[in-house]
């Protein structure tokens, strides 16, 4: 058994309440923070913790904490961002709905440590039922002492409001998100001015995932460098993995980030193994965003190292032979999974959620889907691969936001590693539709040049 | 006052001074001519407004003196600041030549085309654009897309399926009206500009809105199809007008006003804005004082004569000449025998929306 540090109450019946939170230990860490910490001291322990933002993108939360502008009178705002829409991911689900005081109690200290005296909560739209179960847990921790007014004697005032989203996959986007906090439609913002220095109303703000704030409640009550040791190198502590596609065993999963990939799909104690007793063909290990890697590739490196499941080792290679770790979406294909339908499948839900406002973005992905569809149902042609190689380099890169990357990567990665499947479509169309291309070489092992 | 520090920048090796808070876009325009990336969004009257259409991206080589590294990407230009001793590179670029035809492309594939009917035509800057940077095929092969057509009051056409959603109308109705009853709507490629509720835009100032827009997208209804700006003669002329400056530019044939508009500059951005009064009621040359012919550094494809010397210097059979080249062709085949296009039983008038091939296609009843 691997460490756990987020989900290691989950299973405790009631955990949802704040009486049975608090009895198992909860709240220790805002005690703790509030009493015997000021917030640089907290800042300085994240840092130390070497906690990597859970969103995405994975960068450095203690750096990040640090950037934010601190002008005199200026209220500050710290905004948790929980609209988890990217495809296969569902953590932060799974996070709030269970132990939300866990969340709320990162807040606190994370608000305390940021100067934020309006932590806000954005939830996806699609999240109907959870925003009364954080609004809940909200009301309680704040009849006992830990919201409002004057926590704990502390002369330190926080509240926390939850807003909902109305369901876009852009409101994701930090500075979308805060768009659409205010009020208005949710595009993007160019950047510079990054939200750090002016984002909610104008004034610094800073954005983070449910998980990593979650993630500080661990880190103030063990201590940054204890919760450093956990992982290897640059990978610390604990990350939730939310695992679906064709395993045995489809869940959210904490593990800490020492373990291969191999192991985390075929052991019990994670995925259980490839469903049916088919084999694996490939995996798209962080989120559909993220490239997708045939199974040689993802269970080894280039190198002819196993591939372990943690920030470096996943993006060894770059992207033409690695992936990222991304938001832990751990989508798995087996061998009946067709990758041009997938890659269908992915690039349509990107032409949907492109806010329009950028060129390359809006017709881009609405582009690469007619194609892909096109090449689906068996109508393409050969030169449509290049083409679409073409779009999403065109794409890539030269957006306002990274939605515009999001809905390139996952095509250039499919075409990388899969053209001859892309090719056998075009070529035999027709039986194309009638069965899949199959596990084919994807499966073989890599030649490793000596 | 303390002065403004002055950064030295060098756009594609030519080396400028300008304010500290300057953007590259604006000290490339310093510069002038091929230097100046193109802006489709971007338009300096209007705050808020660039970034979107990603035409003026361009490539930092140096940061600045003190953190000499390149930015990674390709940036816009038109909202990133200059820095101390940023070296920049525009039309010097591959990079950024590749990424701009990327751009042409993408804004072309769901724009009609439509330029033979558009009253834009002529002064479009898309139109400009794709001559500079677009392919003269295309490798788009599905039906674009359009959109339900909106009625935005006596004045102003609106046609969606042109648009390149630069969003330069939604700030200037936001900023100048300030009653703004026209956003987008929707998301994505389907994303339009719409006014709310269908109710028409009313307000003094509105009018503007064709002014700003690049593409055909927003025309004025009191000129549509009576005759083609390079027809027309621009005159600068004021009157004494209540609401605005009274400041325009108006566009004759002969002592027949056709329209009226903003003078706007050489970047195409107007320099005074007008009010719905001078610009669509007062169409008689005795409601101005004419000032003398405005010179327009004519930025259109038509004006700057990439089709065949400069129009109106050129007699149409010249033209032809030069374009032959001392060929002779023949005409091999009367198309209008052979096409399908002109088939009677095909009306094309009935569709909704803009002609693809596939209509042309015979009647398989």
């Amino acid at each position: 058994m691997g460490v756990k540090l987020l989900l290691d109450k989950a299973h405790i019946e009631g955990i949802r309440s704040f009486e049975v939170y608090r009895r198992e230990g909860g709240y220790k860490a805002v005690e703790k923070a509030l009493k015997e910490m000021n917030p640089e001291s907290i800042v300085e322990e994240v840092k130390k913790s070497g906690l990597r933002g859970r969103g995405g993108a994975g960068f450095p939360a203690g750096m990040k904490w640090s950037f934010i502008a601190k002008p005199e009178g200026v209220p500050r705002h710290l905004v948790c961002n929980a609209d988890e829409s990217e495809p296969g991911t569902f953590k932060d689900r799974y996070l709030m709905e269970h132990i939300p005081h866990l969340l709320i109690e990162g807040l606190i200290i994370s608000s305390f440590a940021l100067g934020s005296n309006d932590t806000y909560i954005y939830i996806r739209g699609e999240y109907a039922w959870i925003p009364d179960i954080l609004e809940q847990a909200i009301e309680e921790a704040k009849a006992n002492g830990f919201l409002g007014k004057n926590i704990l004697g502390t002369g330190f005032d926080c509240n926390i409001y939850v807003q909902r989203g109305a369901g876009a996959y852009i409101c994701g986007e930090e500075t979308a998100l805060i768009e659409s906090l205010e009020g208005k439609r949710g595009n993007p913002r160019i950047k510079p001015p990054f939200p750090a220095i002016q984002g909610l109303w104008q004034r610094p703000t800073v954005v983070n995932n449910v998980e990593t704030l979650s993630a500080v409640v661990p880190i103030i009550n063990i201590g940054g460098e204890e919760y450093a040791k956990i992982g290897i190198g640059r990978s610390t502590g604990t990350k939730l993995i939310s695992a679906c596609g064709n395993i045995n065993k489809p869940g959210v999963y904490e593990i800490d980030m020492t373990i291969s990939v191999e192991e985390f799909i075929y052991s019990d104690e994670y995925c259980g193994g490839i469903a049916n007793g088919k084999k694996l063909k490939a995996c798209i290990p962080g989120g559909s965003s993220v490239p997708v890697l045939p199974a040689n590739l993802l269970l080894k490196t280039v190198k002819g190292e196993p591939r372990l499941m943690n920030y470096e080792s996943l993006a060894d290679g770059g992207f033409a032979t690695g992936s990222s770790m991304g938001s832990g979406g751990f989508i798995v294909l087996d061998e009946d999974q067709c990758i041009v339908k997938h890659t269908y499948t992915l690039a349509r839900f990107y032409r949907h959620e492109s806010c329009g406002q950028c060129s390359p973005c809006r017709e881009g992905t609405g582009w690469m889907e007619k194609i892909l569809k096109k090449i689906d149902e068996g109508q393409g042609k050969m030169s449509d691969i290049d083409l679409l190689w073409d779009i999403q380099r065109k794409i890539e890169g030269n957006t306002i936001c990274p939605l515009g990357d999001a809905a390139a990567w996952p095509v250039a990665a499919a075409i990388r590693h899969f053209r001859d499947e892309f090719e056998w479509h075009i070529n035999h169309p027709e039986e194309a539709q009638k069965r899949n291309y199959g596990l084919a070489h994807y499966a073989d092992p890599i030649h490793v040049p000596a | 006052m303390s002065e403004q520090p002055l950064f030295k920048v060098t756009i594609d090796n030519i080396t400028i001074e300008v304010p500290a808070g300057t953007t590259i876009l604006n000290a490339a325009r310093k510069i002038g001519g091929e230097v100046a990336p193109p802006a489709m969004c971007y338009y300096s009257k209007l705050e808020g407004s660039g970034g979107k259409c990603r035409t003026c991206l361009v490539e930092v080589s140096k940061g600045s003196e003190k953190d000499p590294r390149p930015m990674p990407k390709l940036v816009a230009s038109c909202r990133t600041t200059v820095m101390d001793g940023m070296e920049v590179k525009n039309i010097t670029s591959e990079k950024v030549i590749d990424a701009r035809n990327g751009v042409v492309e993408f804004l072309l594939i769901n724009h009609p085309l439509d330029c033979p009917v558009c009253d834009q035509a002529g002064e479009c800057h898309l139109q400009d654009l794709s001559y500079n940077h677009g392919k003269e095929g295309t490798r788009f092969e599905f039906q674009k897309r359009v959109f339900k057509k909106h009625d935005l009051g006596p004045y102003i056409q609106l046609h969606m399926t042109r648009c390149i959603l630069c969003y330069r109308c939604v700030f200037t109705a936001d900023q100048l009206t300030g009653k703004r009853e026209h956003g987008v709507l929707d998301r994505g490629d389907h994303a339009e500009i719409a006014t709310f509720i269908e109710k028409s835009l009313e307000n003094e100032f509105i009018g503007n809105v064709i002014d700003v827009c690049p593409v055909g997208a927003l025309t004025d209804k009191t000129f549509r199809f009576k005759n083609r700006v390079w027809f027309l003669k621009p005159m600068d002329a004021h009157r004494d007008c209540p609401t605005c400056s009274g400041k325009v530019t108006l566009w004759n044939r002969g002592d027949e006003v056709y329209r009226v508009t903003a003078r706007k500059d050489q970047w195409g951005e107007v320099e005074d804005w007008i009010c719905n009064t001078c610009r669509f009621e007062k169409k008689n040359t005795s409601d101005w004082v004419i000032e003398g012919p405005r010179l327009i550094d004519r930025h259109s494809v038509i004006a700057q004569g990439h089709y065949a010397g400069s129009i109106g210097m050129n007699k149409p059979n010249e033209t032809f000449k030069a374009v032959h080249n001392g060929r002779e062709p023949k005409l091999l085949m009367d198309i209008h025998s052979v096409s399908n296009v002109n088939r009677p039983e095909i009306t094309l008038s009935k569709l909704d929306r803009p002609a693809h091939s596939s209509d042309f296609k015979p009647n398989q009843d």
